[in-house]
């Protein structure tokens, strides 16, 4: 009967018979199971209460798809909730200032920062056609400017020269000074691996921020980190203005919660994954994948993505059954206000509607008051199940009731109760008559229309 | 000895760190929940790993304690036992002069610092009358031979190189056949970070054990894994698959002188009883330091001043 509808309108018509919502105590429950895992997987215990407290609220009161346990629901919302905290927007280098674009490199050592350079340098020169200068400004791990160096020539990318006995500020300058004259259009300034505690170095930091003036400072961290994680990310965030973080080691098999703890902590968009030895192996971030590794119950999520979808057909069939059962309660009409105002509201809904062309112009015209949803769902929450199950029965002094208890009049209280019969009516003419019947109305009944302003 | 005149200093930068936080949750008298509670975050956040957290606590739990052991030193020292109890027995000093050639094969994930290790250890067991020779097998990182050939050049040590690109057991072989020949007291080979998780990486992990023992079949004496103490519970998966392709023989940690405080290590020793060789707190060539329980134990609980 339905075939002809569109897919949104599915959704937004759709509504369960016997409604399961997450209370606080299944919350509760699963968020113990979560917050394991998200240890499990290194997220800063810190970082790991806030996400669990954060995420709470989403839970509770969410519907549960059928034939999926409460359990999986919540992994499916805190999988969501990951994405989201982990990032969601792409977020790209910022390449947009007058060249030369100064990227400057940090981190601990060890955390890949010298292979990380050369990869971005490559990919700037491959993927955006973009000239770069790479310099080494470490001059205390023995052979680390070589490294750079031999890494610049195995690959086409252009390095500074290496002066031995400069100073890293007097190297910067002499980077600057250097593209300057030749051209490119990007210098990233690799420097030492050092401890976030280590003042000394870190003041060395602050001094070849003021000297370069980044555009961009990178920090270049493991994806295997524990715990410390969070220290790390944010003392080096206090030294320098940080602007985004590459995550090295993406191919190992650790469970990345170190991304989660510093995403959360300095806010910084992590842009790239550095996924192999290979110089093109850097891949721009994807949240969904260190979510999936974080939690660790991918095979969930897609089980309960896969339980939606299904449900959408169950949903329809529902709603065919219930319509043509000629039983449009409240509660069914309820379900629909929440759907509707998932998808933009009333004129949403109608403009979605199959052979709308006709009703389009008389939707705009009619200047829908899109307040009025959240109206009519407090009057429809201010009724009895009893009420809602058999409209008729509600007479002056139960009107008057529901008129004070969703704090709207009983001229609104009468408007909806007109507007259900009226569109009871619809419903049954629809069902009678079969494939094509909206079609056949004449639009929308005017009647219906004037009702919704 | 220069090495042990640098714990108390390298353990005091570390204990600097280890000790935030446990200050103000032995000021309480019971181990009440609440305090149990402040234990299991403190340990957590140290990297001591959940199911480990759980069972201490739950050992702690057990305990019954009067009055007079429940104050707050008393307590302090509850913990300190549950964590001697694992790390003592693990303790092992390598740094001693060796009767007859001694094969250290050295592997690790990227970035541990498994070169700079080195450079130390050679440094160390020079000091103690050692005749030390170094081979370069990790000959695919860009410049790691130009590394570990200036730590040896500064400090004297004979190396044993190829060019970048040659095949590591090679490398590995030479350098034990040199040994062999001269009368070297200790063979200690660098080789590639690699990810435990790739295979071909982990052949030719495997490759490099094989060829070695063509020339002595006990060869390599002692496979040591480094791990970097900032790494969390990775670290277990680490040991973990370089232990199927070659017996570990016990492992350094490196990177104890930031805020990490290599909480797995408890967990690792709980699982693997892998002796702990020694601890890296720096980067100048004696922050190389043999592991004391201890020490580490007090240094990770120490209260910060």
């Amino acid at each position: 009967m339905f075939e002809n509808l569109t897919d949104k309108i599915e959704s937004a018509f759709s509504f369960f018979n016997k409604i399961t919502r997450l209370d606080e105590k299944q919350a509760d429950e699963g968020l113990r199971k979560i917050r394991q895992a998200l240890l499990e997987s290194d997220v800063a215990l810190s970082v790991t209460k806030k996400f669990i407290e954060d995420v709470k609220p989403k839970i509770i009161g969410q519907e549960v798809l059928k034939s999926i346990t409460p359990g999986q629901m919540i992994i499916k919302i805190v999988n969501d909730e990951l994405i989201n905290v982990l990032g969601s927007e792409k977020s790209d280098l910022n390449l947009e200032n007058v060249p030369p674009v100064k990227i400057l490199v940090v981190g601990l050592q060890g955390s890949g920062k010298t292979t990380s350079t050369a990869k971005l340098a490559h990919f700037l020169q491959k993927k955006l056609t973009k000239k770069v200068l790479m310099t080494s400004l470490d001059i205390y791990r023995p052979a680390a400017q070589q490294q750079l160096q031999v890494l610049g020539n195995d690959n086409d990318i252009k390095t500074l020269p290496i002066i031995e006995g400069q100073l890293p500020v007097e190297i910067s300058k002499r980077a600057l000074n250097a593209v300057s004259l030749s051209g490119e259009d990007v210098v990233i300034f690799d420097t030492a691996g050092r401890t976030q505690i280590d003042q000394q170095m870190m003041m060395e930091l602050k001094q070849l921020e003021n000297e370069i003036r980044p555009h961009e400072i990178i920090l270049v961290a493991d994806s295997l980190t524990g715990q410390d994680a969070v220290n790390i990310a944010q003392e080096f965030q206090k030294t320098v203005n940080l602007s985004s973080i590459i995550l090295t080691r993406i191919d190992g098999d650790g469970k990345g919660g170190a991304a989660l703890s510093m995403k959360a902590v300095t806010g910084c968009p992590i842009k790239f994954l550095a996924t192999g030895e290979k110089i093109d192996q850097l891949e721009t971030f994807h949240p969904d994948r260190i979510a999936n590794r974080i939690l660790g119950m991918g095979d969930v999520v897609s089980l309960v993505e896969k339980v939606a979808e299904d449900l959408e057909q169950e949903k329809i069939e529902k709603i065919e059954d219930d319509i043509k059962k000629g039983s449009f309660t409240f509660d069914t009409y309820l379900q629909q206000i929440r759907q509707m105002k998932k998808v933009g509201g009333m004129s949403g809904v109608l403009s979605m509607m199959p052979g709308v062309s006709k009703m389009k112009k008389q939707i705009d015209e009619s200047n829908l008051d899109e307040s009025l949803l959240n109206k009519q769902e407090a009057i429809i929450l201010s009724m009895t199940q009893k009420e809602r199950d058999n409209p008729k029965i509600i007479g002056g002094s139960r009107k008057k009731r529901i008129a004070n208890g969703s704090g709207t009049d009983i001229s609104m209280v009468n408007k909806l109760l007109k507007q259900h019969k009226m569109m009871t009516n619809v419903m049954k003419k629809m069902s009678k008559g079969g494939r094509g019947a909206l079609q056949g109305l004449d639009g929308i009944p005017p009647d219906l229309l004037n009702n919704l302003k | 000895m220069q090495i042990f005149k640098k714990i108390s200093e390298g353990l005091k930068k570390t204990s600097k760190n280890f000790g935030n936080g446990i200050n103000d949750i032995f000021k309480k008298s019971k181990p009440s929940n609440e305090i149990l509670q402040d234990l299991g975050d403190f340990m957590i956040s140290s990297d001591i790993g959940l199911p480990l957290t759980e069972k201490i606590i739950q050992n702690i739990k057990n305990k019954k304690f009067s009055d007079e052991e429940l104050n707050q030193k008393n307590f302090l020292e509850i913990l300190t036992n549950e964590m001697l109890e694992i790390l003592e027995p693990v303790e092992e000093n390598i740094f001693n002069k060796s009767n007859g050639l001694k094969t250290i094969l050295v592997c690790g994930v990227n970035g541990t610092g498994k070169t700079t290790t080195i450079g130390k250890l050679c440094k160390i067991l020079k000091d103690n009358n050692s005749k030390v020779i170094v081979g370069a097998a990790d000959t695919f990182r860009a410049a790691a031979i130009e590394q570990l050939d200036n730590w040896c050049q500064k400090n004297s040590i004979d190396i044993e190189k190829s060019d970048p690109g040659a095949d590591p057991a090679a490398v590995a072989f030479k350098t034990l056949e040199k040994a062999k020949l001269n009368n070297y007291d200790y063979c200690i080979i660098d080789t590639a970070g690699r990810l435990h998780n790739k295979k071909n990486l982990m052949d030719e992990f495997s490759k490099i054990i094989r060829v070695m023992k063509k020339i002595d079949e006990n060869a390599p004496e002692k496979t040591i894994i480094v791990l970097d103490a900032t790494t969390g519970q990775n670290a277990l998966n680490q040991i973990e698959e370089f232990n199927k392709i070659s017996k570990l023989s016990g492992l350094i940690m490196t990177k104890l002188d930031g805020t990490a405080k290599g909480g797995v290590l408890l967990s690792i020793t709980e699982k693997y009883k892998l002796p702990i060789y020694a601890i890296g707190v720096g980067e100048q060539v004696d922050d190389l330091q043999p592991f004391v329980a201890k020490d580490f134990v007090k240094a990770f609980l120490a209260k910060n001043n």
